[in-house]
């Protein structure tokens, strides 16, 4: 089976693509999909950080399109799974060292022996975007619910469908039930309705979140651990096109608003 | 505690002032018409109608409308109220 090639974007940087990829190919591969995730932020790699992956890079993307090695040779395995490789980008080069004719290259090669291959987009509309989007069978949006997050992802949607690569689907991130509840916050259906596109996915603000992080180890291996991990492994399966329902928002009952209660700083 | 402070002040919850500022900028940004744009578009257009009938002026409206993600510019234009007595 020939891999699909989805590009995980979002405009604005900070809202979480490079966590959407990690914990995407993460839950993928959990799967027993055979999956590579690249990093196409030349320049500022972090996709090997957040899999822990940062002290076993030899090769990346532009020794790759160089030719200073093969493409096999650039993948680095994360041998806590079967079968997840990360393609790490350059860090000491720009986004000019690669256009979007090596990007669909590279995933025409990698298409043949992997089921999914996930491109970590850059944030912004220039080189790195394009280069990003140029392989994409599908594409992921990330966005944040919040008023620049939200503006950003639109502008993307619209030039996703002009290089015709759409209909993007939507991941939405870091939402804090507590303020949506509040009104504090844009709520999900808000963000649907203005952005007009399919929703994929919603993943709570959790602390887990950046826990993870720092430790190089993506929430989505503990499958039951957090709900965030939970909302990453819903992803996958409706990438798949399993028909996954929603978590509902105000995930805890009582008993965990008591604990939310207790807990200082908590809602 | 918070909704009570809001109760209190008569302040609007920020997430529905967030979708309000949203729709009209996105509405800006996807058509490429600025809101200075639609002034002028609105002038001109009150100006050539008026020129063939009698309008409310200062009752018109020129805005972009949106459904799922297709625009359109919509403008609202009352007759002036004397306009029905000539229909008789």
């Amino acid at each position: 089976m020939a891999a699909r090639i989805f590009t995980i974007t979002s405009g604005k940087g900070g809202v979480g693509k490079t966590t959407l990829s990690a914990n995407l190919g993460v839950a993928l591969a959990m799967g027993g999909r055979r999956v590579v995730v690249i990093d196409a932020d030349v320049g500022l790699r972090n996709l090997d950080m957040m899999l822990g992956l940062e002290n076993r890079i030899v090769y990346d993307l532009v020794d790759v399109i160089e030719g200073r090695c093969r493409l096999r040779q650039a993948l680095v395995h994360d041998k806590r799974l079967l079968e997840l490789f990360l393609l790490p980008a350059a860090q000491t080069r720009d986004k000019s060292a690669v256009n979007p004719d090596d990007m669909v290259r590279i995933c025409d090669q990698l298409k043949e022996q992997y089921d999914f291959v996930l491109v970590d987009s850059p944030a912004g509309i220039e080189q790195g975007f394009r280069y990003a989007v140029a392989p994409a069978d599908e594409v992921l949006i990330v966005t944040n619910p919040e008023v620049a997050a939200v503006r950003d992802a639109d502008r993307v949607v619209g030039l996703i469908e002009a290089e015709e690569k759409g209909p993007a689907r939507l991941v939405i991130n870091r939402v804090r039930p507590d303020m949506v509840r509040r009104g504090e916050m844009l709520d999900i259906s808000d963000v649907v309705e203005l952005l007009a596109i399919d929703l994929v996915g919603v993943v709570p603000e959790e602390p887990d979140i950046l826990v993870s992080a720092n430790q190089g180890k993506p929430v989505a291996f503990s499958r039951d651990g957090s709900l965030a991990g939970q909302a990453f492994h819903n992803i996958a399966r409706r990438l798949q096109g399993e028909d996954v329902p929603f978590m509902p928002l105000r995930e805890q009952g009582m008993l965990g608003r008591i604990f939310n209660f207790m807990r200082p700083g908590g809602d | 505690m918070r909704i009570l402070e809001r109760l209190r002040k008569g302040r609007k919850p920020s997430g529905k002032v967030a979708k309000e500022r949203l729709r009209l900028v996105l509405a800006h940004d996807r058509s490429h018409i600025s809101p200075g744009l639609l002034d002028t578009l609105k002038d001109e257009i009150i100006s050539v109608i008026s020129r063939h009938i009698d309008i409310d002026a200062s009752s018109v409206q020129v805005t972009i409308s949106q459904s799922a993600r297709e625009s359109r510019l919509v403008a609202d234009i009352p007759l002036s109220s004397g306009r029905r007595g000539y229909r008789g």
